[in-house]
């Protein structure tokens, strides 16, 4: 474990957050204090610790813990909330009042559901020791490995210019109610990420993995990636935009899949105005919305996803299958909204992507085999700076970034420039040539390379 | 309520007086301001100021956060959420074998605070090894105050019942507008107090204030739904600007432009005058101006995550770009009344400043912190940081951010339907829509939330699916025409994100309405 302050309040603490009874011990401290009809307890504890670097150098370093803790209360049929990090007696009392004069004050929401009573999860161990121990030396140590990596594979005199990212977090979120419910789960995530460039600035390439499990992460693999997509992407051809065959690799999807997040909320959907809403009236649900090859699904107890099987009002994340072999299969439900349709509540906030994790399934191809099978296209690192420009069809903008190259013949001949793009990926489900082997992009989501012919490239960026 | 105001009042009559200096404090008009001050904060600060001197820090500073904010939302004729949250702890920051280390905690004891600055040594020394260059700080003068957003009313303090009724009585008189189904308003409060000290002896507490409104309604027709959403700038203000939006009386009408864009003609893409109105064209500054003059951008800093900088190397940029034609003038400032970014001093005891950016079309200056002035010095004259180093919470490391960055008017008071009658074919565009710019911040397209077709010096009726597109040195010398001092607006946002990890900044930006040649638009819609 990390040397980090180990009290973050009166009660002593055995690491940097709280361990199950020391959550529990806190929530009934506060469920004490409350008057409320019902109230509710969500604590969040956690250590995190980062590395930034630079021009092949550390530039800042830190380290956080912190507890807090979320009070809801619920008077009749008004509900609010208050947060606080000071964790004396005074302090948690002060913030019940808050909450239940909040509650008192507020207007009366008809479509309030009661707090939880106890509940069955499903065990997902998604806490990693070699996570939780990737102290400043250590994380020291791996950016220098990745820097080394990148400076070599640069290849002599090359002068590669190194920028990046190492970030672990180790922590628990626990929640309580009045009517006896109490969930704890902790889990740990790191990531690394780094950009190099080439110093005559029109070279650029990056890399990234993230996991629950540091021991995982190849720190040097991922500075060898990005020095040779700079070195590669050098001196980029300006080539005509328009429709083009593309080969996104596993980030650059899970790039544009992220805008999908909310689209499969039920309500949205059955009132009217979701992207799978039908004009007059009803829901796309059942019909055929993308390739047969497409399957989509949260599952917390995945073990590619490992993430908490509660959501925050405590209801049991369950699995949710969007699409299932192109068809619309399943949408997320919160409590209120299920228990009008008469549906289960599928956690996860309703709006998709349960816990925040998803897993889109793969074939069995490489990147590799997927290029080596494409005519003409362009091969995509990743994208930068998505926004939404319709919600009716996921239409979104974006652009393509460090490492976009020609594919002809089977081969890379070419780096080009960065495009802007308009593309829906809905109508890009539909345009699937073949998808790739799947892989992790970051912790709780899973994503496949993915060629699809007629993505549309709108305009060139000169940016490196 | 947390820590309520008797508690400050009882709490800084024990604590260690602190400097009280700075005579603006009594611009926080209205009932005479609480020092809001935490109890053994300067007591602690010392602490952690000398644990990091003993752990061989050869400079620190400290800082104490405590935040209280609250956000309010609701649809049609319900609350969606109301939440108040508070977050209180302390962040240090360490220069040991010259290299940076930062460390916090929310264990706000002396032993808490001792063992956090140990780490921020630790973490000080173990980047060291990693370092090619030593930091080195700009000087700036040892500054001892306080300073507070002047408020008539401190909006945490209104009854929250106050608050709802103000946007009950804006969703209702939306609904009445035949068409509209939807509804969402809602409230998003900040009260921040930050202490700051640093191991040169600058002490300083800061109150800042901040309220943001927002607005939006959906019409549901025969061929699907639009939604409008009203251009509701947030800003360092109190209530009284909330209530000065007379969100109940104009909820109607910004209601009827979601239910007018139904019936609104598809644009035909193409190359159009774009007269932009500052209620767009401010988040155009921001993202086109405001990021690419960001020096760590341009010294690659942020190449990992946020991009760098079309303006680089800045040798060969600065006085020397031309950024637009001469009726261009960006100014730099933390000082403008009712910005987001205002301040007395930033995240490093240095004093507001406000500067020329872009001058007479010509790009001069960038944004600074302490540790990046002296990079620059030589080419631009200025020896003092520009004051840019701000941190998003006590548990984030302060780094260079945006301050407010604004298009000065013309000095001719043109306005917006002077601008219109110029023109002879063109779209006006309002509000902010959709947008997103390249990591050098070329290549950008945006959209709005209302567009109107110009023929012959008028508005001909209304577009729909409209973005505009172009590349950023090409739009600003495009720009031919600019609205005078009566037609100014300050726009802003609470969530301006970049570093790793990620903060939020609030920022403001100003400007007129402007006029574009020649821009190139897209449409957006289902045909895109």
């Amino acid at each position: 474990m990390p040397h980090h302050p180990k009290s973050l309040f009166d009660a002593p603490l055995d690491g940097e957050f709280l361990t199950r009874d020391q959550a529990k011990a806190l929530a009934d401290r506060v469920l004490a204090f409350a008057k409320a009809d019902e109230t509710r307890v969500n604590i969040t504890s956690g250590w995190a610790g980062n590395s930034r670097f630079a021009g092949n150098e550390i530039t800042t370093s830190g380290g956080t813990t912190n507890t807090a803790i979320t009070i809801t209360s619920t008077i009749g049929k008004r509900r609010a909330s208050s947060e606080t990090n000071i964790l004396d007696d005074a302090s948690l009392r002060r913030t019940v009042a808050s909450a239940e004069s909040l509650a008192r004050l507020s207007p009366e929401n008809p479509e309030l559901v009661p707090e939880l009573g106890p509940q069955e999860y499903a065990t997902v161990h998604g806490y990693f020791d070699a996570t939780a121990g990737l102290d400043p030396e250590r994380r020291a140590a791996a950016v220098k490995s990745a820097i080394s990596a990148a400076e070599t594979a640069g290849g002599p005199g090359a002068n590669i210019f190194v920028a990046g990212f190492l970030q672990a977090n180790a922590g628990a979120n626990a929640v309580a109610t009045s009517r006896g419910l109490f969930a704890y789960h902790r889990s740990s995530s790191a990531n690394l990420g780094l950009t190099a460039r080439t110093p005559d600035g029109t070279g650029s390439g990056w890399s990234n993995a993230g996991a629950r499990d540091w021991s995982v992460i190849d720190a040097a693999a991922l500075g060898r990636v990005a020095a040779q997509k700079a070195a590669a992407s050098r001196n980029p051809r300006a080539i005509e935009p328009g429709l083009y065959t593309v080969v996104l690799e596993p980030a650059a999807v899970a790039d544009i899949m992220g805008s999908l997040l909310g689209t499969f909320n039920a309500r949205a959907n059955d009132e009217g105005r979701g992207t799978f809403s039908k004009p007059g009236g009803g829901t796309k649900l059942g019909e055929k919305i993308a390739d047969e090859r497409v399957t989509m699904y949260s599952d917390p107890t995945d073990p590619d996803l490992l993430a908490q099987p509660f959501a925050g009002d405590g209801t049991p994340v369950t699995r949710v299958t969007y699409i299932e072999k192109g068809i619309l299969k399943e949408f997320s439900y919160d409590r209120y909204w299920a228990q009008k349709q008469g549906k289960p509540a599928t956690g996860g906030g309703g709006g998709g992507f349960g816990g925040g994790t998803v897993k889109f399934v793969g074939g069995t191809r490489t990147t590799a085999e997927l290029i080596a099978s494409t005519r003409r296209g362009i091969l995509v690192t990743h994208f930068f700076y998505i926004r939404p420009l319709d919600p009716r069809t996921v239409m979104l903008t974006g652009l393509t970034r460090d490492g976009t190259f020609l594919i002809e013949n089977g081969k890379i001949t070419a780096a080009v420039k960065n495009f802007r793009w308009n593309e829906s990926p809905l109508f890009m489900l539909s345009k699937i040539e073949e998808i790739g082997r799947a892989e992790p992009v970051g912790a709780g989501r899973v994503m496949p390379t993915i060629k699809a012919t007629d993505f549309n490239f709108t305009s060139l960026s000169d940016a490196v | 309520m947390p820590y309520t105001r008797r508690d400050f009042v009882k709490a800084s009559a024990a604590a260690t007086a602190l400097v009280i200096a700075a005579p603006d404090f009594a611009l926080a008009a209205g009932r005479a301001p609480t020092r809001w001050r935490e109890p053994d904060a300067d007591e602690l600060m010392a602490v952690a100021l000398s644990a990091a001197r003993d752990a061989g820090a050869t400079y620190a500073d400290v800082r104490i956060g405590r935040y209280r904010s609250q956000t309010i939302g609701t649809r049609e004729r319900q609350i969606t959420g109301v939440s108040d949250s508070e977050s209180y702890g302390m962040g240090i920051r360490t220069i040991v074998n010259g290299a940076w280390g930062f460390a916090a905690t929310s264990a706000m004891t002396p032993d808490g605070v001792v063992k956090v600055a140990r780490e921020a040594a630790r973490l000080s020394r173990a980047a060291s090894g990693v370092q090619k260059r030593r930091i080195e700080l700009a000087p700036t003068p040892v500054v001892k105050g306080t300073w507070a957003t002047p408020v008539k009313r401190d909006p945490l303090e209104v009854p929250i019942e106050d608050k709802v009724a103000l946007l009950f009585a804006a969703n209702e008189a939306a609904l009445t507008v035949r068409g509209i189904r939807f509804v969402n308003s809602g409230l998003q409060l900040l009260r921040e107090i930050k202490m700051y000290a640093n191991s040169e002896g600058s002490q300083t507490t800061q109150t800042f204030i901040r309220v943001g409104p927002s607005f939006s309604a959906t019409a549901v027709g025969a061929g699907g739904f639009e939604q409008y959403g009203e251009e509701l700038a947030p800003r360092g203000e109190g209530w009284e600007y909330v209530e000065s939006l007379n969100l109940p009386g104009n909820a109607a009408q910004w209601a009827a432009l979601a239910v007018e864009k139904l019936g609104a003609r598809s644009v035909e893409p193409g190359r159009y005058d774009l007269i932009i109105t500052p209620e767009n064209l401010w988040l155009t500054i921001h993202e086109s101006i405001g990021h690419p003059t960001e020096l760590d951008r341009a010294l690659g800093y942020e190449a990992n995550f946020a991009g760098t900088s079309f303006i680089a190397p800045p040798e060969a940029q600065i006085g020397k770009l031309r950024y637009g034609r001469p009726l261009m003038n960006i100014q730099g400032d933390r000082t403008q009344v009712g910005s987001l970014s205002r301040c007395a001093w930033d995240d490093e005891g240095v004093a507001a400043d406000s500067w020329r950016i872009v001058d007479k079309g010509i790009f001069k200056d960038y944004q600074t912190t302490r540790e990046q002035a002296a990079q620059i010095s030589a080419l631009t004259g200025v020896t003092r940081s520009h004051g840019c180093s701000f941190a998003d919470s006590w548990d984030s490391v302060q780094f260079q951010r945006m301050p407010n960055i604004s298009l000065l008017p013309s000095e001719q008071n043109t306005s917006l339907n002077d601008i219109i009658a110029a023109t002879d074919r063109g779209i006006v565009i309002r509000n902010r829509g959709s947008w997103s710019i390249d990591h050098q911040r070329y290549n950008f397209q945006f959209s709005g939330q209302a567009y109107y077709e110009v023929r012959g010096g008028k508005i001909t009726g209304m577009l729909k699916d409209v973005a505009y597109q172009s590349t950023t040195p090409v739009f600003w010398n495009s720009m031919d025409m600019i609205g005078g001092k009566d037609s100014y607006y300050l726009g802003g946002s609470f969530g301006d994100g970049k570093g790793q990890p990620s903060q939020s900044n609030s920022v403001s930006h100003g400007c007129p309405p402007a006029r574009f040649r020649g821009v190139n638009v897209v449409n957006t819609g289902r045909g895109a």
